[in-house]
């Protein structure tokens, strides 16, 4: 009982603990992108653009196949229910709302905690166990500057851009789905699509995904720097660094969708 | 022991050093000092805390107490702008190298110019290229770390530590792992930095051939104490049994209290 506590107590401050170095790392890498310039340090823009082709470019199909996909399937599911009510023409706002409020982003943030989240940890980790980060250190060359601001930017970029084709995407799917089962044009389902929708809604999903962005980001660097041990160190903190995105971001994705529903 | 140098001339200045990792105490309260254009060997057995004092040098970890002091300026009370500015007259190269994996050697060499330099690619290429031949790496610009020897890796390291011009150099275990000969090419390559840039040089190593050859002075390091710093003859002869042990390669005289021994191989944690 007694080491139960015990084991209870260090594992909630150890879970304390490196949620304030992850606050830590954040604002650090939003310091120096913003400072950097003036201490001599800037960040620099060509490691950003390489940030940006790696988390955003190259994520594009990937992320368009699944939100097409889930556009189809949400469209289905729809239909097929509000058949029963005769009013299977209500599916149009269903998808527009769910998908540009909610699904979009959360398709983004998967993937990309997929694919990023564990590459981060994994690259940073790497970096810690071979001493390259300590390198940096006595080189005069803080970390968090040349590691976390081009990655924190990059991804604080491409997430939403990556959002705004995941709706674009769903939608196209849906759209498909209901071309051919509720008998109108391509046209006058986007017609529909968007007379519903107001800003604000695509506003909800963007925004959504600019928490997602920092949040992998943060958890992946986090994991990275506090690696330790051999290879089976690496390995885990690459699995721990994806459960902990996904988990994250659903979380906030609750959190959010919460206060924003009221 | 013997004190070789004035205050106002040490460029490493250590005092009442005392380091630990959690609970556990790795250094009991270390001084000593190095003065400028001297080589100092750091020597002691492994696991005697040779790794972790550099560290502390470096700024890595903060100590428990005492004060590390660099060109006159104490490095874990300077602000971290200044500390940066110190650290570019500073060289390190690691134990394991440090390079960078994703980074050919010509780039590593290269990178600290194009972080702190705002020289142009051509210049900065010839800059780094200086050094590879410096270091006999002429010729391997596009390797990657992955693909070079062990020996190569600490040449690679050396001349990135280098690129800068730094008046300061800490070199941990340059002959750790290489073959007699290219671990002599090492040695020779630290005495002509220091005979001909005039460099100070800090160098950690357990390799006693190596550390008589290049030493002007000599630092013992054991568990964590200092048993005595001096001119490299003066710890060749002295006398105190521990010392002699290290040198001569005698783990018995190593061994210390039977009781104490004993007591470790029963304890029930
Ligand atoms: N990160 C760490 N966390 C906890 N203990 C450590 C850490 N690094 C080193 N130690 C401990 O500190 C002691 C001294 O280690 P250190 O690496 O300084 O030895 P060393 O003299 O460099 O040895 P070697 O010649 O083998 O490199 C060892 O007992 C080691 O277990
Ligand atoms: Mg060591």
């Amino acid at each position: 009982m007694r080491a139960l506590t015990v084991g209870l107590g260090r594992r909630v401050h150890a879970g304390i603990s490196e949620f304030g170095y992850a606050s830590l790392l954040f604002f650090e890498g939003l310091y120096w992108l913003l400072a950097g310039p003036f201490r001599r340090q800037p960040v620099r823009l060509s490691a950003i653009a390489a940030e940006m082709v790696n988390i955003g470019v190259s994520a594009i199909p990937i992320v368009c196949v699944l939100a097409f996909a889930n556009g189809v399937m949400m469209a289905l599911q729809g239909i097929y229910t509000l058949k029963d009510f005769g009013a299977e023409a209500q599916v149009i706002p269903g998808l527009g709302y769910s998908i540009t409020r909610e699904f979009g982003a959360l398709i983004v943030g998967i993937v990309v905690a997929g694919r990023s989240g564990s590459a981060i940890a994994a690259r940073i980790g790497a970096m810690q166990m071979s001493q390259e980060i300590d390198a940096l250190r006595v080189m005069g060359i803080h970390p968090v500057r040349y590691l976390v601001s081009p990655l924190l930017l990059g991804m604080m970029v491409m997430v939403p851009v990556l959002t705004v084709l995941a709706d674009a995407a769903a939608l196209s799917g849906g759209g498909l789905l209901c071309v051919m089962q509720l008998h109108m044009s391509f046209g006058a389902f986007w017609d529909a699509v968007l007379a519903v929708l107001v800003p604000w809604d695509f506003l909800q999903g963007l925004l959504k995904s600019l928490v997602f962005a920092v949040l992998i980001t943060l958890v992946g660097v986090t994991n990275g720097f506090m690696a330790e041990g051999g290879a089976d160190g690496l390995g885990r903190i690459t699995t721990r660094s994806v459960v902990l995105c996904i988990a994250a971001i659903i979380v906030a994705d609750m959190i959010f969708t919460f206060f924003l529903s009221r | 022991m013997t004190r070789v140098q004035d205050s106002d001339e040490a460029v490493v200045e250590v005092e009442g050093l005392v380091a630990a990792y959690g609970d556990r105490r790795i250094l009991h309260g270390v001084d000593f000092r190095v003065a400028r254009g001297e080589i100092r060997v750091i020597m002691g057995g492994s696991g005697s805390g040779k790794s972790t004092l550099l560290r502390h040098l470096l700024g890595l970890e903060r100590p428990r107490a005492g004060t590390v002091r660099l060109f006159g300026k104490d490095i874990h009370r300077l602000p971290s702008g200044a500390l940066q500015a110190l650290r570019r007259r500073i060289g390190v190269s690691f134990q394991g190298g440090a390079l960078f994996n994703s980074m050919t050697v010509l780039e590593n060499v290269m990178f600290p110019l194009r972080e702190h330099t705002r020289l142009d690619e051509r210049t900065m290429r010839i800059m780094a290229r200086m050094k590879m031949e410096v270091v006999n790496l002429a010729g391997f610009d596009d390797l990657l770390p992955a693909q070079l020897s062990g020996g190569m890796i600490k040449r690679a390291a050396l001349a990135r530590a280098l690129v800068m011009d730094p008046q300061l150099l800490f070199f941990d275990e340059p002959s750790a792992g290489l073959d007699p000969v290219v671990s002599a090419e090492l040695d020779e390559l630290i005495l002509r930095l220091r005979d001909t840039l005039g460099i100070t040089i800090v160098v950690v190593t357990h390799e006693l051939d190596s550390a008589f050859k290049i030493a002007d002075t000599i630092t013992v390091l054991d568990r964590g104490r200092i048993l005595m710093t001096g001119p490299r003859e003066a710890v060749r002869t002295a006398d105190d049994a521990r010392i002699q042990a290290l040198l001569n390669r005698r783990p018995e005289a190593l061994q210390v209290d039977p009781q104490e021994y004993l007591e470790r191989l029963t304890r029930m944690n």
